[in-house]
């Protein structure tokens, strides 16, 4: 299950300035786990302490929003796109 | 024009760290929103309302409380804030309030309260040495930043949902930015400039420059206390769609009272109003959770239409903290109210002014907002953008032939036996 991942400004920096992702995983959840074994440190950025989405991150699988879904058990199939994208912007 | 500036740093309004006054809007540790920081000190030591009363007749009066940055040309300047505030006898009467006041921001530059924040956001963009303008909006923020842009001679993309009323398309448009039409709602169009935002290097005023954007809604907060005399109201209710005006007219009262402007009638209340069919803060406020749950909108009030609202929770803080309250009203509330409005004080308010006024009606018919309370409410754009709204609703009365019997007859027909008159 390779999925493609789209990194935000903000956490480019633990990507070392990239962009996209390429990672494995059948579940949003997984693929957060193996973004932060490919980067560590980008997993709290995203989770809060108690292995929640912050609630200023959104995260979308093939633009839909992961809370209209299954949250972290939003199934992804191979050769989706998730994007993380930080919530405070607009209004 | 730049003047003294007293603002600091970026600090991250959830965890406190603080980053350079730059383009940014994110922490990147926590992703909470950047704020600016000022020197509240020298605030307080060097700005009076003397100095306040010297200013221009514009948001720019309180420029020592706006994020106006070192290095900055010309402010991007159409004239944006100090609107007035009329007070509201026969809406108050109506809705049983004997001191209520109207914000009327329909008078603004491009017909919306969106003119204060524009101007602050595209002058700290030209400040930063942008010569592109972007924004993500349902409506009125394209006009306004094609209207700031085009008076600035920036080049602007603006992005808007493509089934907006023709009149806030149009009314975009004739300013001459590029106008990107998105198939989806506002919500889908946010994502997307959030996403646009991190490939191109322009100043979208409320992604990458939300931080200082965001500051102007202040001035509604500034201006009402200085219209009252340097006095808070006991209670203002505002429209809310991302939440962000409710939070800074807020933040404005909380500033006044810290820099020693506003040193009588400091307590207030505020509280905010959506519609039903998007009400995303309002359901997270009255099921006590204090969860914003995303929703899709579907609501009249298209202005107000973000699903996903940025500052719901700081919303929710500052409606908590000063014990006001939130509602929602229906779609055909909304227009009953902007008719309401119209025939008892002459002021013509977009749908977001519908909402207000009809969860102004809602609270005080509970009793939450009390007759005596000095209110205000904010009408935050120009009915004439949201005719559609509308439409089957009011009308001529007579429909004639041009002849003063078809005239009389008509006359008669509808009010038969009454007295006309002469």
């Amino acid at each position: 299950m390779s999925v493609t991942v789209r990194i935000p400004t903000p956490l480019r920096t633990v990507t070392q300035g990239a962009s996209t992702a390429q990672v494995e995983g059948d579940t949003v959840g997984a693929v957060v786990d193996a973004l932060e074994a490919a980067h560590p440190g980008i997993g709290e950025r995203i989770l809060d302490g108690a292995g929640a989405v912050r609630r200023f991150v959104n995260i979308f699988v093939d633009d839909e929003d992961i809370r209209f879904q299954q949250g972290l058990a939003t199934p992804v199939r191979d050769g989706t796109t998730v994007s993380i994208i930080p919530a405070v912007a607009g209004g | 024009m730049c003047q003294v500036s007293y603002v600091e740093a970026l600090r991250c309004r959830e965890c406190g760290r603080t980053y350079p006054l730059a383009a940014l809007h994110v922490c990147e540790f926590c992703f909470g929103p950047l704020e600016v920081a000022y020197d509240y000190d020298a605030i307080a030591r060097n700005v009076d309302h003397a100095t306040i009363a010297a200013g221009p007749r514009s948001i720019w009066r309180y420029s020592a409380l706006l994020p106006e940055l070192d290095g900055g040309s010309e402010r991007v300047d159409l004239g944006a804030g100090y609107t007035p505030l009329v007070p509201a006898p026969r809406l108050g009467e109506a809705l049983g309030l004997d001191d209520l006041w109207l914000k009327n921001d329909t008078v603004n530059p491009s017909f919306s309260f969106k003119d204060r924040v524009t101007s602050v956001a595209l002058t700290a963009a030209r400040a930063l040495g942008f010569d592109t303008a972007a924004c993500a909006s349902t409506g009125n923020l394209a006009q306004s930043v094609a209207a700031h842009a085009a008076r600035a001679g920036m080049a602007a993309y603006v992005f808007i949902p493509s089934d907006l009323e023709e009149g806030k398309i149009l009314g975009a448009a004739v300013y001459g930015p590029k106008v990107v039409a998105v198939n989806g709602n506002y919500d889908d169009v946010n994502r997307l400039c959030a996403e646009v935002a991190g490939e191109y290097g322009w100043a979208f005023v409320n992604v990458n420059l939300r931080p200082y954007y965001a500051e102007g809604s202040k001035t509604i907060g500034f201006e009402v206390a200085e219209q009252l005399g340097w006095r808070l109201p006991d209670h203002v209710i505002a429209p809310m769609a991302s939440g962000s005006m409710l939070v800074k007219i807020d933040k404005a009262f909380s500033e006044l009272i810290r820099v020693g402007l506003v040193k009588e009638g400091t307590a207030y209340r505020i509280s905010g109003a959506q519609a039903t069919g998007c009400s995303p803060i309002t359901r997270a406020m009255k099921d006590g959770t204090g969860v914003v749950r995303p929703v899709r909108p579907d609501t009249v009030a298209k202005s107000l239409a973000i699903g996903n609202p940025a500052d719901g929770y700081y919303a929710i803080d500052a409606v908590t903290r000063t014990g006001g309250a939130m509602e929602d009203v229906s779609d055909a509330e909304i227009v009953d109210a902007i008719t309401l409005l119209a025939r008892t004080e002459g002021i013509f308010g977009e749908t977001a002014g519908g909402v207000t006024v009809a969860c102004l009606a809602k609270l005080a018919a509970a009793g939450v907002v009390g007759r005596g309370e000095r209110t205000v409410a904010v009408i935050s754009g120009l009915g004439l953008k949201t005719l559609d709204a509308l439409v089957g609703t009011v009308g001529p009365a007579f429909t004639i032939a041009p002849g003063l019997g078809d005239f009389s007859a008509a006359l008669d027909r509808a009010q038969p036996a009454q007295e006309v008159p002469a």
